[in-house]
C-alpha cells in the first residue's frame, strides 16, 4: 500500500523514484538508511542476507559476507526494521529459501515485487503482470547486480516492451545521475541502485556523508 | 503461474531460479522434447557411448566378496568407463543436446572434478569451447584433474567465494550462465538444481540401470533383491535405480556421506547426509532436502569423498525417500576406506571413494538379512583420484 501511494505521489510531481539497495548488517544499518533518505531516496530495499547469493555481482556478495559475519540473522532483522524510525516504504530483497523456511511472507503479510528480465516474454510475462503489486522490477540487462558504466540499449527496449499500469522500476547496473536521467526519461518510474551504494559502504571512509550525497545526486537527475 | 508446477515430483523439484534464466529452462525443455526420441540424435548418441565411452560396462559377479558375506553380490562396473566414472553419460547426452541447441559454448562446475573432466572430454571431442568452475579448495585437492581438464584444453576456473567448494561452484557457474545464456549451456554434473535438469541428467545415467536389467536378467534369470549406490546429488544413484522404481521387489539403497558424525556446528554439518537428516528447502533452484541452519542458511557439507560433498540432493530422490521407495542410509568415512581397502584387496578393484560408500553398505547390512540373495552395488567411478587422500590417512594393514 505505502509503496503504491508514494509512486502515486511522485508521479503527480513528475519525479522518479530513488530505490536504494544496502545489505542489513554491513555497517551501521539505520545511520545508513537514514543518509539515504537525506539524500532523497523515496524507497529503501534492506537486503536480508543469505548464504548463497547466486544472483548477486561481487560487491554485492561481499557486503552480504560482511553481514553474516558481522551475525545478521532473519530475527535481528525484522527487529531492527521494526526499530527503523523512517518515513519511507522499505522493502526486503532476499533469497528464497530464507522466506520458505520461516514462512515470513504468511505471517506478515509482505507483498511479491516481481523481476522482469530483457529475456521476459509471451505468457510468462502476462503473468507477472497480472500479479505484480507495489512495484515491477525490471533487470536492466543479462546478468548478476553490480554497477556497470554503460546500462545496456535492453533497458529502453524492456521498457518499450512492458506496458503496465503498476510503477516500473530500472535495476542492474545503474550507478550515476546521468545513468539515472536517461532510464526516466526512456520512461522508467524510477531506479534502484545498489552496489554504487555498497561500494560507499565497503571503503569505510566517510559512508554517511558520501550515501547522502550519492542520493542526492541520483534523485535530483530525476526531478 | 505454471512456474510451482513443472518438473515437479511429489511437492520437491520445481524451478527457483534468477527470472533472467526461465526463457533458457524453457528452451532447454523444449529441445529436450524435441531430440529425445529424433532418430539421429539417439543414434550420435549411442555411437559415442559405444565407441567413445565404452559401454556397455560390464556386471561384474564379485566372487570373493560374496562368499565373505553370503550373498550373491555384482558389480556394476562404471569405473571402466572412459574418464573413470559414470559422469561422462551424462555429460556426452547434455554436450549433443547443446549442439543441437546450436549452443557453441559449455560451462560446468565440478567438485572432485569427474564431472568437470568428464566436460573437458566431451568439450574437446565435440570442438566446444569449454569452461570449469571448481572452488579453489577443490583445485587444490584435486590437482591432477585440474591438469587433466586443461590437457584437453579446458578453462578452470578456481571459486574462491564462500566455502570454496562445489556449492560455491555451482553459484559461479549460474552467475555465469545469467550473463551469459544466450549462447552458452550450463551443463549440470549431477540430477539436482532447476527443472528439467533433474529429469535430463537422470534419464542420460538411466543407461547404468537399464544395463544392469537386460544384464542380470541374463546371468539370474530375475531381478536383483537390492541395488547399493552412493548419493551426493545423486546421478549415479537415479541412473541405476529409475529403471526399477516400478520394481517394487527391488529394494534402493541410497548411501550417504556420513562424514565424521551425523552432527552439526554453527556453520558447517560433518557429514553430507541430506537425505537422511536435512530438512526441506530451496537450494539451487530446487525444493530438496538440504543441510541448512536454522533460519535456513546453507551449510558446508563434509566427506572424505569430494564427489558426496554437497548440501543438497536431486529432488527426485528427495520425493522417493519420503514415500519409502528409496531407502536413505549412510556411511562415515571410515567405514568408506575400509571398503575401499577391502574392494582393492579382495576383488582388485580399486574404487572411488564415493562408490566405497555403497561397498561400505554392504558390510553393515549383509548381516541384517535385508539385502535380499542378490544385491546389486553401483561402483560409479574407479579409485585412482583417491591415492593422495588415502594416503594421508594411512594404508591399512
Amino acid at each position: 500500500m505505502r509503496i503504491s501511494g508514494t509512486f502515486r505521489e511522485l508521479r503527480t510531481k513528475k519525479e522518479g523514484a530513488l530505490i536504494a539497495y544496502v545489505c542489513a548488517g554491513d555497517g551501521d544499518t539505520p545511520g545508513i538508511v537514514h543518509a539515504l533518505v537525506r539524500g532523497g531516496a523515496d524507497i529503501v530495499e534492506l537486503g536480508l542476507p543469505f548464504s548463497d547469493p547466486v544472483a548477486d555481482g561481487p560487491t554485492i556478495q561481499a557486503s552480504i559476507q560482511r553481514a553474516l559475519d558481522a551475525g545478521m540473522n532473519p530475527d535481528k532483522y525484522f527487529a531492527m526494521v521494526r526499530n527503523l524510525d523512517v518515513d519511507v516504504p522499505l522493502v526486503v530483497m532476499t533469497y528464497y529459501n530464507l522466506i520458505f523456511k520461516r514462512g515470513y511472507c504468511e505471517k506478515n503479510g509482505v507483498d511479491l515485487i516481481f523481476l522482469v528480465a530483457p529475456t521476459t516474454e509471451g505468457s510468462r510475462l502476462e503473468d507477472i503482470l497480472k500479479r505484480g503489486t507495489g512495484f515491477l522490477y525490471l533487470v536492466s540487462r543479462l546478468g548478476v547486480t553490480g554497477a556497470r558504466a554503460d546500462v545496456a540499449l535492453s533497458t529502453k527496449e524492456v521498457l518499450d516492451r512492458v506496458k503496465t499500469d503498476t510503477p516500473r522500476a530500472v535495476g542492474f547496473g545503474i550507478s550515476s545521475g546521468k545513468q539515472a536521467a536517461s532510464v526516466f526519461k526512456n520512461g522508467a518510474d524510477g531506479v534502484i541502485v545498489g552496489s554504487a551504494f555498497v561500494d560507499i559502504i565497503a571503503s569505510g571512509r566517510d559512508v554517511t556523508g558520501r550515501l547522502e550525497a550519492l542520493a542526492s545526486e541520483l534523485k535530483s537527475s530525476m526531478q | 503461474m505454471n512456474i510451482n508446477q513443472k518438473g515437479k515430483f511429489g511437492r520437491f523439484g520445481g524451478q527457483f531460479v534468477p527470472e533472467v534464466l526461465m526463457p533458457a529452462l524453457e528452451e532447454l525443455e523444449e529441445a529436450y522434447e524435441r531430440f529425445r526420441d529424433n532418430p539421429d540424435f539417439k543414434k550420435e548418441l549411442d555411437y559415442y557411448l559405444r565407441d567413445f565411452a565404452g559401454r556397455p560396462s560390464p556386471l561384474y559377479h564379485a566372487r570373493r566378496l560374496s562368499e565373505k558375506y553370503g550373498v550373491k553380490v555384482y558389480l556394476k562396473r562404471e569405473d571402466l568407463l572412459h574418464g573413470g566414472a559414470h559422469k561422462l553419460n551424462n555429460t556426452l547426452g547434455q554436450a549433443l543436446l547443446a549442439k543441437y541447441m546450436g549452443k557453441r559454448r559449455l560451462i560446468a562446475e565440478t567438485g572432485a572434478g569427474q564431472h568437470g573432466t568428464a566436460t573437458a572430454m566431451v568439450g574437446a571431442n565435440l570442438g566446444m569451447t569449454t569452461e570449469v568452475y571448481m572452488g579453489a579448495e577443490d583445485t587444490r585437492r584435486q590437482r591432477m584433474n585440474v591438469y587433466r581438464m586443461e590437457l584437453m584444453g579446458t578453462k578452470v576456473i578456481p571459486v574462491t567465494t564462500g566455502s570454496q567448494t562445489l556449492k560455491d561452484a555451482i553459484n559461479e557457474a549460474l552467475r555465469d550462465w545469467v550473463s551469459n545464456v544466450e549462447n552458452t549451456h550450463y551443463l549440470i554434473g549431477s540430477v539436482v538444481g532447476p527443472h528439467p535438469y533433474p529429469t535430463i541428467v537422470r534419464d542420460f545415467q538411466s543407461v547404468i540401470g537399464n544395463e544392469v536389467r537386460s544384464q542380470i536378467l541374463e546371468k539370474e534369470g530375475r531381478l536383483p533383491d537390492s541395488i547399493i549406490a552412493c548419493t551426493g546429488g545423486g546421478s549415479n544413484a537415479m541412473g541405476i535405480f529409475h529403471p526399477f522404481v516400478k520394481d517394487t521387489g527391488v529394494k534402493l539403497f541410497a548411501v550417504e556421506a556420513g562424514g565424521s558424525g551425523l552432527k552439526c556446528t554453527d556453520k558447517a554439518a560433518l557429514h553430507s547426509a541430506s537425505l537422511s537428516v536435512g530438512e526441506e528447502g530451496v537450494l539451487h533452484g530446487a525444493r530438496t532436502k538440504i543441510l541448512q541452519d536454522p533460519y535456513g542458511q546453507i551449510l558446508e557439507s563434509h566427506s572424505i569423498s569430494a564427489g558426496l560433498d554437497y548440501s543438497g540432493v536431486g529432488p527426485e530422490l528427495a520425493y522417493l525417500a519420503e514415500t519409502g521407495r528409496v531407502i536413505p542410509v549412510n556411511a562415515d568415512d571410515n567405514e568408506a576406506l575400509a571398503a575401499f581397502h577391502e574392494l582393492s584387496r579382495m576383488e582388485g578393484i580399486i574404487p572411488a571413494l564415493e562408490s566405497s560408500h555403497a561397498l561400505a553398505y554392504l558390510a553393515k547390512a549383509a548381516d541384517s538379512g535385508e539385502l535380499g540373495g542378490i544385491v546389486v552395488i553401483n561402483v560409479s567411478g574407479r579409485g585412482d583420484k583417491d591415492l593422495e587422500t588415502v594416503l594421508e590417512k594411512g594404508v591399512q594393514a
